[in-house]
């Protein structure tokens, strides 16, 4: 007998979201597609959604755990807007997501879920397999848990553990319907259970018969192709921005010939970076995860103190709870790096999801004039060089400085060229030797900071702390005209780090109508979306900003060359505010508060809807006064 | 840390900076800070290895006042950034200065931790049960019913023993003294450098203008012997100023009572010897509940035991790590696991 011959169909770029309980093992089958992926050498991007609980009941809406991944032929840089391809493993999952799904979209649905029960826990009336509500979708109607049963007959596993491979079995499919290898994943459930046989054999049989299942079956006539990408030549793998920000700070002790130590307490989405930093204590990195978000920053404080490269990392909760200890830095002018993964809301918010407002808590949320370095992140591989950012600029000015991460960024993936070390900037440091000429809050002429006097060092004994200096002797001093100077001193020093960094550059025509600025992770949505507003014949071009605190030197300029400055951010204005007040520029917000990324559409939406306002305003303008 | 016979030998003016120490005439501090720099300058450790780490309060000026290198920070922060400096550079002998509100109120929580995780550090607890740098509001070591500015009703929160709270904690070094006994405490402070790893002394410390005479049971000449009990490792729980009074375990209760020597047939075998390293926290624990007016008050090193400290087994898997996973390589490491190659086009 001869496999018959199934159709395949070229595609550019597909969006695939896998959607089901929080139990299922959505984000497990989302890592594999994405690793076979990226191997398979598609450009891709990919968007983790998942609820808070850990579990949360079984077939609940509020339980849906997402997996979304965009991968392509072409470059491309964000998760997709909207699946072209949707795998809903019950009601709940099918009920959360098909809003989403394109029109005439690859509809599968794992049947064997949707019984009454489930039914009722999403809130359908009706069975929507049954009601021809998905009749406009190429609707796949699979038995998964059945098939997947079947397949694995006489494996000697319980029912249950039998069903718990059925998300490999669909992933499986998936592999098949989209020209996938297998063999990545084939070989990480050999290593995730090796301690158990029976799991590998049966983990392994369910994916395997759900590729097969997609190959030899009638049921499914067509399959698809998506062409390799043309990325830059060199060696890659696949990253997120978690990943990418703790190799980013092994890399930067590396580079500055001095160990990290990382202080942590463990919060959403930040956890990652300690999970991952805890590993490499090989490299001289030491993690440890303290009593809370206090502390964490206070230890890391105390390493740099004592000549280390100090690093806390939270998200916005527990930020606030650092920032008397981020003063105390800023007042001792000690190096301090404090990651912030940004997630939702205000207080606990939304922790697993994505927002970018905590850049004014960044600024300005500490007692009074509190000047700090920030800056941020475009995308998950940028986190490693932005890393190295931080710490270079913390050592060098003698300063704490924000690392601006998100929810998104965190845990998105892409293909990342991987740096050769070799070519990576030394960070030069100097501690003042016994015998060299030394006060405590002298200052470099070119830099304005202090030096980084070490204890063990003799002859340099000295004392700081959180009251005002005295301007070269760090003395405590209490004097009116010396806190004056100190606090321009502290300013100057920031604001001079501008000269230190590269100048903003632009995406699209140097000078135009629109220009759209932003920060980062929304810079993969800002950066597709001018290209489309562009072959739209729109005059638009874009500004991403990875520093926030100092701006780049040339920004006031490049603001002046454009009629209309728009600001797409997950927040309610908070660049923009900056902008407003420092450039004197009407900058208006596209602002976006739901808890996930822009999607491209949304931000091309936001650009015509806020330039057509403009055009309206002026011709009525025009109509009120007529010339 | 690193004792070098080579250093050239240092004495208490060797401690002295040259900061005007600041602290109401007649405070029990100026006894605590000058006893501090007697007992560094004997111990043989070069002068650059001393680091003074403070929280917010008059106790946490001290290093300001001494030529070590110091950090002055934040209120109740001390022990966690202290703990920084130590995990970071074991090397160095760490020294944190606090108070009764700045340790146990605020600080509270980073105080457990550190005593818990015996970090290497010499923690000097001013305990003189009153807010003094704030101006006299009532701390977590103020008795019941305390009329002070903040509880002019008398305090309702029930004062709490520093140290139980160590106890608690599994603290290895636990001592108390007083600011009026300068040779004890000078003791006490030297064999708290010498302890590997969390030395916590509670030092009773008299605030002249807000708490006068708080402890004055121990610090008064007339009445210490009868109040005070000087604990003394493998000697039995002796006091009085007759040296015949003693504590044994009740025969019935179990619990301690105050018996004297000579009465009712008691004699010095029946009375409990004082054992510092006792692993169990049971009988440090009880000594440290003992208060007058039932009870003298114990003075002196209650519990010393050794135990690995912090920032040994931070390096320790330091170690660890290179010998299981190799010299760091950090290409390598960029690398990860599955990784593919793009070639030019």
């Amino acid at each position: 007998m001869t496999t018959p011959k199934k159709q395949i169909e070229e595609r550019r770029d597909v969006v695939i979201r896998f959607a089901g309980d929080s139990g299922d093992g959505m984000q497990l089958t989302g890592m594999q597609f994405t690793t076979a992926t990226a191997i398979f050498g598609n450009d891709l991007a990919t968007l983790p959604d998942y609820p808070a609980e850990i579990r949360a009941p079984a077939g609940s809406l509020a339980g849906v755990s997402g997996f979304q991944i965009n991968f392509s032929s072409r470059d491309i840089r964000t998760p997709g807007d909207c699946p072209n391809v949707l795998v809903a493993m019950n009601p709940a999952a099918l009920k959360t997501n098909l809003d989403d799904l394109e029109e005439g979209g690859i509809l599968i649905t794992n049947t064997d879920a949707f019984i009454t029960q489930n039914l009722k826990k999403a809130g359908y009336g009706t069975n929507p397999i049954e009601d021809g509500s998905l009749a406009k979708y190429e609707h796949y109607q699979l038995p998964i848990t059945t098939l997947n049963a079947k397949a694995l007959e006489g494996v000697g596993l319980t029912k249950k553990e039998i069903d718990r491979c059925r998300n490999f079995y669909a992933l499986g499919l998936m592999f098949w319907l989209f020209d996938r290898p297998m063999e990545v994943t084939l070989r990480w459930i050999e290593e995730k259970f090796k301690k158990n046989p029976e799991l590998v054999k049966a983990n392994q049989m369910a994916l395997k018969a759900g590729y097969y299942f997609g190959e030899t079956t009638e049921v499914i006539k067509k399959h698809y192709r998506v062409q390799k990408a043309a990325l830059a030549p060199g060696l890659y793998r696949n990253i997120t921005g978690n990943e990418a920000t703790a190799l980013g700070f092994v890399a930067a002790s590396v580079l500055a010939n001095k160990p990290l130590l990382y202080a942590s307490y463990p919060i959403t989405p930040a956890s990652d970076i300690l999970h991952e930093l805890s590993k490499h204590k090989n490299f001289g990195v030491k993690t440890i995860q303290a009593e809370d978000e206090i502390a964490a920053a206070g230890i890391a404080l105390g390493t740099s103190f004592t000549g280390g490269l100090g690093l806390t990392g939270t998200s916005g909760p527990g930020l606030a709870l650092k920032s008397e200890t981020i003063n105390l830095a800023v007042m001792a002018e000690l190096p301090l790096v404090i990651i912030d993964v940004q997630r939702g809301g205000p207080s606990t918010g939304l922790p697993t999801k994505t927002e970018q407002a905590d850049l004014l808590q960044s600024l300005f949320g500490r007692n009074s004039e509190s000047p700090l370095p920030v800056i941020a992140p475009a995308t998950p591989g940028e986190c490693f060089q932005m890393a190295i950012e931080a710490i270079r600029i913390a050592v060098k000015y003698m300063t704490p400085v924000l690392f601006l991460s998100d929810g998104y960024l965190a845990n998105s993936s892409e293909p990342w060229l991987i740096p050769d070390f070799q070519k990576l900037q030394k960070i030069e440091i100097h501690h003042p030797k016994t015998g060299d000429a030394f006060q405590p809050y002298m200052r470099d002429e070119k830099t304005l900071s202090r030096p980084w006097a070490i204890p063990g060092t003799a002859g340099l004994e000295h004392r700081i702390g959180g009251l005002e200096k005295e301007n070269i002797t760090g003395n405590v001093c209490y004097d009116p005209d010396n806190h004056e100077r100190m606090v321009h001193l502290r300013a100057n020093k920031i604001a001079g780090i501008a000269n230190d960094i590269p100048p903003a550059t632009l995406l699209g025509d140097q000078e135009g109508d629109i220009l759209l600025v932003g920060w980062g992770g929304t810079c993969g949505a800002i950066t597709s979306a001018v290209e489309e507003l562009r072959q739209q014949g729109v005059s638009v071009s874009s500004v991403h900003l990875r520093y926030l605190n100092p701006f780049p030197r040339n920004l006031g300029e490049i603001l002046s060359r454009f009629d209309t400055i728009l600001v797409p951010e997950l927040n309610l204005g908070q660049l923009t505010l900056l902008l407003r007040a420092k450039y004197l520029v009407d900058a208006k917000v596209i602002s976006k508060m739901q808890g996930q990324p822009f999607t491209i559409k949304e931000i091309v939406d936001g650009v015509k809807r806020l330039t057509l306002k403009k055009e309206v305003r002026q011709w009525q303008k025009q109509a009120a006064h007529p010339s | 840390m690193a004792e070098t016979s080579s250093t050239p030998k240092l004495s208490r003016k060797d401690f002295i900076s040259d900061q005007d120490v600041r602290w109401c005439p007649g405070c029990g501090d100026y006894a605590i800070l000058s006893v501090t720099q007697k007992v560094l300058g004997d111990l043989n450790i070069p002068r650059e290895k001393y680091v003074f780490v403070s929280g917010i309060g008059c106790s946490s000026r001290m290093p300001y006042y001494m030529n070590t290198y110091g950090f002055h920070t934040i209120h109740g922060r001390a022990p966690a950034i202290a703990t920084g400096i130590k995990a970071y550079n074991p090397d160095l002998s760490v020294w944190v200065a606090t108070g009764d509100g700045d340790g146990l109120s605020i600080g509270g929580n980073h105080l457990l931790h550190t005593l818990r995780r015996n970090v290497d550090l010499k923690i000097l607890l001013f305990n003189n049960r009153i807010y003094g740098l704030t101006k006299g509001q009532y701390s977590p070591t103020s008795e019941l019913g305390k009329k002070t500015k903040s509880s002019p009703y008398g305090t309702i929160d029930y004062p709490l023993n520093p140290l139980c709270f160590a106890f608690g904690a599994e603290a290895t070094f636990v001592a108390r003294t007083v600011d009026t006994d300068t040779q004890h405490m000078a003791k006490v402070l030297e064999r708290a450098a010498r302890h590997k790893g969390t030395a916590f002394i509670e030092i009773f410390q008299n605030c002249v203008i807000f708490n006068d005479n708080a402890f004055q049971e121990v610090t008064d000449r007339e009445s210490r012997w009868d109040k005070g009990l000087y604990l003394e490792h493998g000697k039995p729980l002796i006091f009085g100023k007759e040296k015949n009074k003693g504590i044994r375990l009740s025969p019935k209760t179990f619990l301690p009572e105050v018996v004297t020597l000579g009465q009712d047939g008691v004699i010095e075998g029946d009375l409990l010897v004082h054992d510092e390293n006792r692993e169990d926290t049971g009988y440090a624990f009880m000594l440290s509940r003992m208060m007058p007016p039932h009870f003298p008050v114990p003075i002196g090193i209650f519990r010393s035991i050794e135990r690995p400290t912090y920032d040994s087994l931070l390096s320790e898997q330091e170690t660890l790590a290179l010998k299981n996973q190799g010299k760091a390589d950090i290409q390598k490491l960029l690398n990860g696991t599955e990784t593919w190659k793009v070639s030019s086009l």
